[in-house]
């Protein structure tokens, strides 16, 4: 991580640390859904922009994840934030199972099998398969989380759990840029052939990637259920895909800040341009076909990483046989 | 078997729609390798200025059913083909050396501009269109089938192999399949590939606008959003028949209107959606070449 970006990002939390103080609760939960949606996004930049994976069914991990914690929660009783950990590992587990069989598929055909699962487990949310997910109607009644004794209700205090998930997420996600598997990730999505050529397990690391990023958007999925307190198929519809989809492709796919910066312009320019509300998705549209012409790349690219070569020998200086 | 063979013969109608909104999506890929995504919504396009146009000229009163149908069709699927190259000048051709994923994006954009732009002109509520046709049945082998199911079938069919013909037998067609093949090889034999492109945005709209216009006919009832469900499953469609291979189109279409209508009636109604994308997700995973196509799979 740079320094520039260092002091953004710490920067960026105290804003965020001290705006209940100025911010009334209306914006409070505007900022709520923007730490949210910066999961999603995180969470589908690990599948999109670091494994190159086009992925648009994220809503449907995100609806496993906050189905898992709201049955979890309003059947076994279990604490909302101890079912989190939980319903990440189903989503990971559930994208592990679906991805297998897809993931060796070519860009845009891998699109649309992710739409057609995303499709299918809203269609089967709805159709309410083993009764437990309460239909068309969803789950309601979700008791609100509770941290170290502390009861979580008001938007403020929802401010600091989703964007205390967020802080330690973007630390973690730049620690995994960095490492082995990151780099093996940035290697396949440039270079597929390449990658497999130097060992690079190809299948196996794109499989790591889906099930990460599933399992991220999970845990996201309890956040917003613990948040909602009610939840419904309507809420992980093609269009989340699709929003989500964006906010990785115009903030910079594979870029962390870029990503950050997608998903608050997303839900953040919409709720400013209110008055407009029926002609924003047009805009929105627009918007996406002169971006791919004007930036493709995003607003804030992910740069090339830059290492440092060591200082090359002497010529003159014969190596020394040992 | 009173059921089976209604469902059939329904499932054929759905189908030869599907089939006439595959065309345009694997004619597209066929040339240019990049899935429309905002084909689904050229098609929503045709059914509402099918039912625009049906209103405010009053066609079928003036110069007879039969003949104000066929101009109300010619005139829907000129518009439509207009719409659809303008979609190709402004949102592909820009991109057509670019990564395949912004070719994607812009696609998906131009979608969401389409379905919103129609939504702020007729509003957000279902459309209904005016009646026109007879609702009578015919009697076949004591099966009572309305006439509107069997026009649907015999005008797609038509239409499919007129394209059929055309793309086989013409220059102009030939020039279609080369560019198909090799592009480059094309251009040196003189093909011009930017009009072939053109002209391959011409006709599928052109096809998806009719298959708009006669859903509208054939249910009565369109909305704005309706053409991503039946984009998506036309685009199952092609991909069932082989993507890029026109007769796989129109016989992907027909499998697929009639396992989903055998499906609904037999399986389960509620689910008749999610059949359609589980086929779509099969064939990629058993056979992604489909049942007359080219590989799709990377081979890393």
């Amino acid at each position: 991580m740079g320094r520039r970006l260092a002091v953004a990002y710490v920067a960026g939390a105290a804003l965020l640390a001290a705006s209940p103080l100025v911010l009334d609760a209306y914006w409070l939960d505007v900022l709520n859904n923007v730490g949210l949606y910066v999961l999603l996004a995180l969470s589908l930049n690990v599948i999109l922009g670091d494994a190159g994976l086009f992925n648009m069914g994220q809503a449907a991990f995100y609806a496993v994840g906050a189905y898992t914690a709201a049955v979890l929660n309003t059947r076994l009783g279990v604490p909302i934030l101890w079912a989190l950990p939980v319903s990440g590992l189903v989503a990971a587990l559930f994208a592990a199972l679906v991805a297998r069989p897809v993931v060796h598929l070519r860009g845009d055909y891998l699109l649309i099998v992710t739409i057609g699962v995303g499709e299918i487990v809203r269609i089967a949310l709805v159709n309410d398969p083993l009764g437990l997910t309460g239909g068309a109607n969803g789950i309601f009644g979700i008791a609100r989380p509770s941290l170290l004794g502390l009861r979580i209700r008001r938007p403020e205090e929802f401010l600091y759990l989703i964007w205390g998930f967020v802080a330690v997420t973007v630390v973690l996600f730049h620690r995994l840029e960095r490492s082995r598997f990151g780099r093996a990730l940035a290697y396949l999505r440039e270079d597929a052939v390449a990658a497999e050529g130097s060992g690079v397990n190809t299948a196996r690391y794109r499989l790591l990637a889906f099930a990460l990023g599933a399992g991220w958007a999970g845990m996201a999925g309890s956040l917003y259920a613990a948040k909602m307190t009610i939840i419904s198929p309507e809420s992980f519809s093609f269009w989340e895909s699709v929003l989500v989809f964006l906010m990785v492709i115009l903030g910079g796919s594979g870029s962390i800040p870029g990503v950050i910066l997608g998903a608050a312009l997303v839900v953040v320019l919409p709720e400013v341009f209110r008055g407009f509300a029926s002609a924003r998705m047009l805009v929105f549209g627009f918007l996406m076909m002169v971006m791919m012409v004007v930036r493709p790349q995003g607003i804030l690219p992910l740069r090339a990483p830059r290492f440092r070569v060591p200082e090359a020998p002497e010529p003159g200086a014969a190596e020394t046989p040992r | 078997m009173e059921q089976f063979l209604q469902q059939l013969t329904n499932g054929l109608a759905v189908g030869s729609i599907y089939a006439l909104i595959a065309l345009g999506y694997t004619m597209v890929y066929g040339v240019l390798r990049l899935i429309n995504f905002a084909h689904g919504d050229l098609f929503t396009y045709g059914a509402y200025l099918g039912m625009t146009l049906l209103t405010s000229l009053a066609l079928p009163d003036r110069l007879g059913l039969v003949a104000g149908l066929l101009v109300l069709a010619v005139m829907v699927m000129g518009l439509v083909a207009v719409i659809g190259a303008i979609l190709e000048r402004a949102a592909y051709r820009p991109l057509r050396d670019s990564p395949r994923l912004s070719a994607v994006v812009s696609a998906l954009g131009a979608s969401i501009f389409l379905q919103n732009a129609l939504m702020l002109v007729y509003g957000a509520r279902y459309q209904v269109y005016p009646d026109v046709l007879p609702q009578s049945a015919l009697e076949v082998l004591g099966l009572r089938i309305p006439i509107l199911r069997i026009a649907v079938l015999l005008v797609s069919l038509a239409m499919m192999a007129a394209l059929y013909l055309f793309v086989q037998k013409t220059r102009v067609g030939t020039a279609i399949r080369a560019a198909a093949i090799d592009q480059d090889a094309a251009r040196l034999m003189g093909i011009d590939v930017n009009r072939v492109v053109l002209l391959v945005f011409v006709i599928g709209p052109a096809l998806g606008g009719a298959a708009g216009l006669l859903v509208g006919l054939y249910y009565g009832q369109i909305s704005f959003t309706m053409g991503w469900v039946y984009g998506m499953k036309a685009f199952t469609a092609a991909i069932l028949g082989g993507i890029g291979n026109i007769p796989g189109a129109m016989v992907g279409g027909l499998l697929l209107g009639v396992v989903e209508a055998l499906g609904a009636a037999y399986l389960s109604h509620s689910w008749k959606d999610a059949l359609a994308f589980a086929v779509l997700i099969l064939v990629l995973i058993v056979r992604p070449s489909g049942l007359l196509g080219e590989r799709v799979a990377e081979k890393v």
